[in-house]
C-alpha cells in the first residue's frame, strides 16, 4: 500500500486541455475517504475490486485488487499434458476462446516439427476473426451500458448470437470451443458454412454501421469518453499495453502485422489507429473507436479468407496432429494478437515429458489493467467507470 | 513464421539479438553470460544479479538498444540448481524491432533480485506475481505484496515442491 502522505492533494481538478472541462472544486479543505468499488459492482466487469481514495467526487487514487477468480492456471498446466491445456486456455479469456487457443497452439508448435496444412490455417483465422468481432461487440455493448445507453447493448448481443451460432455449428460449443488443437483443428467446416458466413457478413455490415451511428456519434457518449483517461503513447508502451489500448494511444502496433504469423501476411487489412479528428488521441473514446474500426477490418479479413480458402474434398484437419505431443527441449515465447492485446505463452519443455515444465500466460488484460492507478488519478468517480469500461477487462484472464 | 526459423540456421531475429547482446557486453563485460542462440528465444543470463537494474536501464535508454517494451516477465523454479529466477522478454517496440530475453537468478531461500518496476512499469505487477507464486523478493519494488493469492496464503504455489495447506480459515483446501 502506498502511504497516504504520498498522494498529491487534488482539491482542484485541472482539465487536460483546459477547454472542455471546468474546475469543479477549489480551495476546499477536504478529507480523504476510502470508497470500495466492487468486487460485485456491475461496472467492474466481473470480480474486480477498486479501493478508491476519494476527495469529494474526485478520485485521488484507485488501487485495483485482483485474484477473486484466481485458479492458478499455470499450476494446472504443469499437471496435464499439452492437448489437455487447451481447454484451460479457453477459460482464460472466455469471450475470445478461439484466439486464446490460437496463441497457445502457436507457442507449442514452435517447439514441434509439424507442418500445418494451409486449409487449417484458414480455418483458424476465420474462426478467430469471427470470435474477435463477437468479443469486440461485448466490449462495446457493455461499455455502452456502463455509460447508461441500453439499446446498443441489445443490438450487440443480438448480432453476437449469430456469430456464436456459426462457431457452435463448426465446433460444437457455444463459448468454450477447444477447436484449435496443437497441430491442427478439431473439425473441418460443415457443408455450407462458407456460404452462410458470407451471408452473415452481408447482413452484419449495415448493422455495424448502425451501431456506429447509434453509439459512436452519440453526443452523450462522446461527452462521457472524450478526453477521459488520457494515456500518452510512450507511457502506454512503458506499461506494456498492447492491442486496441496501445493503438488507441496512436501506436501502430498489431502482432498480426508485426509478427505476421499464420496467413496474415497474405491478407490485406489496416492497422486501426484513431486519426485525432473525432477523439483526443489516447483517451477512452479513441480506444472505443479502435474496437469499432477493427470490427470492419475483421469483416474484411473473413471475406478475403472465404475467397481464398483452398477447397479439399474429405479434408481431415486432425490428420496432422501428432499422436503423442512431446515438444523438443527448449523454451519459447509465443504470442498472438487477441481482441484485448498480446496474449503470450512462455513455455519450457524438457524434451522428455508430455507436460510442460513451466507454462506462463502473459495476459493482456492483466497488463492493461496495471495502469489503472495512474489513469484514475484526479478523475471523477463517474469517469472511473468510463475508464474501466474502455480498458475492456475480462477477469478470467486477469486472474487466470 | 516458426517454419522459416527452423529451416534457416540463423534467423534474422537471432542475428539482431546477437548485435544487441554485443552492445550490452561491451559495457557490462563479465556481468552477463554468452548469448544462447536458440532460434525461438535468444537469451542471456545476468551473472551478477545485483547489476540487473543498471543493465535494464541501459537496455531501455541506449539508442542502439531501446528495449522499450517488456512483453513478459515470468518467474521460474530451478530445483536442481537450488535457484529461483525470472525470465524477461524484451522488445524494441516500433523503433528497432529486435527482441531478446534476459534471465536473472537468485537463491531459493530468501533470494532477492533487484526490481525493475521503475524501468518498465509492466514489471510492477509481474514482479508481484512472481513473488506471489515463487517467493523471491524484489529489492526496491515500490509495493511488494501478493497479487493473485490472498494475503494470508501460506507457501508459494508454483514452486515444484509446493504442498497445499490443509485448511484455509477453517475451510478444507481440496487437493
Amino acid at each position: 500500500m502506498q502511504e497516504l502522505g504520498k498522494a498529491e492533494p487534488t482539491s482542484v481538478r485541472v482539465s487536460p486541455k483546459g477547454k472542455t472541462r471546468v474546475t469543479i472544486e477549489k480551495d476546499l479543505s477536504s478529507e480523504e475517504m476510502i470508497l470500495n468499488m466492487g468486487p460485485q459492482h456491475p461496472s467492474t466487469h466481473g470480480v474486480l475490486r477498486l479501493e478508491c481514495k476519494t476527495d469529494g467526487e474526485v478520485v485521488i487514487e484507485a488501487e485495483p485488487y485482483l485474484g477473486y477468480l484466481h485458479r492458478c492456471f499455470e499450476k494446472h498446466a504443469e499437471m496435464v499434458d499439452y492437448p489437455g491445456i487447451v481447454p484451460f486456455v479457453d477459460r482464460m479469456d472466455y469471450l475470445a476462446s478461439m484466439n486464446n487457443d490460437f496463441a497457445f497452439c502457436i507457442a507449442v508448435e514452435k517447439l514441434l516439427d509439424v507442418e500445418i496444412p494451409r486449409r487449417v490455417e484458414f480455418l483458424r483465422v476465420i474462426v478467430s476473426e469471427i470470435n474477435r468481432i463477437a468479443s469486440h461487440l461485448v466490449a462495446i455493448g457493455t461499455y455502452a451500458i456502463d455509460l447508461g445507453a441500453f439499446t446498443p447493448f441489445l443490438f450487440c448481443f443480438r448480432d453476437r448470437e449469430h456469430m456464436l451460432n456459426l462457431l457452435e455449428w463448426t465446433s460444437g460449443a457455444r463459448m468454450l470451443y477447444n477447436y484449435i488443437l496443437i497441430g491442427g483443428a478439431a473439425y473441418d467446416f460443415p457443408k455450407d458454412f462458407i456460404s452462410r458466413t458470407a451471408e452473415f457478413i452481408k447482413y452484419f455490415r449495415p448493422k455495424a454501421l448502425e451501431l456506429q451511428k447509434l453509439l459512436t456519434e452519440n453526443e452523450i457518449f462522446v461527452r462521457r469518453t472524450k478526453g477521459v483517461g488520457m494515456m500518452p503513447a510512450d507511457v502506454a508502451v512503458n506499461y506494456g499495453w498492447s492491442g486496441p489500448m496501445l493503438r488507441g494511444s496512436g501506436v501502430e502496433w498489431d502482432l498480426r502485422r508485426v509478427d505476421g504469423y499464420s496467413i496474415y501476411p497474405e491478407l490485406d487489412f489496416k492497422v486501426c489507429v484513431p486519426d485525432g479528428k473525432f477523439s483526443d488521441i489516447g483517451d477512452s473514446l479513441s480506444r472505443h473507436l479502435v474496437r469499432a474500426l477493427e470490427i470492419e477490418e475483421s469483416l474484411n479479413i473473413i471475406e478475403q479468407c472465404l475467397d481464398m480458402i483452398p477447397e479439399e474434398e474429405g479434408f481431415d484437419p486432425r490428420a496432422t496432429i501428432p499422436k503423442r505431443i512431446r515438444p523438443k527441449a527448449g523454451e519459447v515465447y509465443g504470442r498472438a494478437e487477441n481482441p484485448r492485446g498480446e496474449l503470450g505463452f512462455y513455455i519450457v519443455s524438457d524434451g522428455k515429458s508430455t507436460k510442460p515444465l513451466r507454462c506462463k500466460a502473459r495476459s493482456s488484460c492483466f497488463v492493461n489493467l496495471s495502469a489503472m492507478k495512474e489513469l484514475s488519478h484526479g478523475q471523477l468517480i463517474p469517469d472511473l467507470v468510463s475508464i474501466i469500461g474502455s480498458i475492456d477487462i475480462v477477469l478470467g484472464e486477469v486472474d487466470r | 513464421m516458426g517454419d522459416t526459423q527452423e529451416n534457416t540456421p540463423q534467423s534474422t531475429e537471432v542475428i539482431a539479438a546477437k548485435a544487441a547482446w554485443q552492445v550490452i557486453g561491451e559495457k557490462f563485460g563479465d556481468a552477463i553470460s554468452e548469448l544462447d542462440e536458440n532460434p525461438f528465444m535468444p537469451f542471456f543470463v545476468v551473472k551478477q544479479s545485483e547489476r540487473w537494474r543498471e543493465i535494464a536501464l541501459f537496455m531501455r535508454d541506449n539508442p542502439k538498444l531501446r528495449f522499450t517494451y517488456m512483453a513478459c516477465l515470468s518467474g521460474v523454479d530451478y530445483p536442481e540448481e537450488g535457484k529461483l529466477g525470472i525470465v524477461c522478454n524484451l522488445e524494441s517496440l516500433g523503433e528497432l524491432g529486435h527482441r531478446i530475453a534476459v534471465k536473472v537468478k537468485c537463491d531459493r531461500d530468501e533470494g532477492s533480485i533487484p526490481s525493475v518496476a521503475k524501468v518498465w512499469k509492466t514489471a510492477d505487477w509481474h514482479e508481484r506475481e512472481a513473488f506471489d507464486m515463487y517467493g523471491m523478493t524484489f529489492s526496491g519494488h515500490p509495493d511488494l505484496r501478493r497479487i493473485l493469492c490472498p494475503e494470508d496464503w501460506e507457501g508459494y504455489p508454483l514452486r515444484k515442491d509446493y504442498e497445499v495447506q490443509e485448511t484455509y480459515h477453517g475451510i478444507k483446501v481440496p487437493n
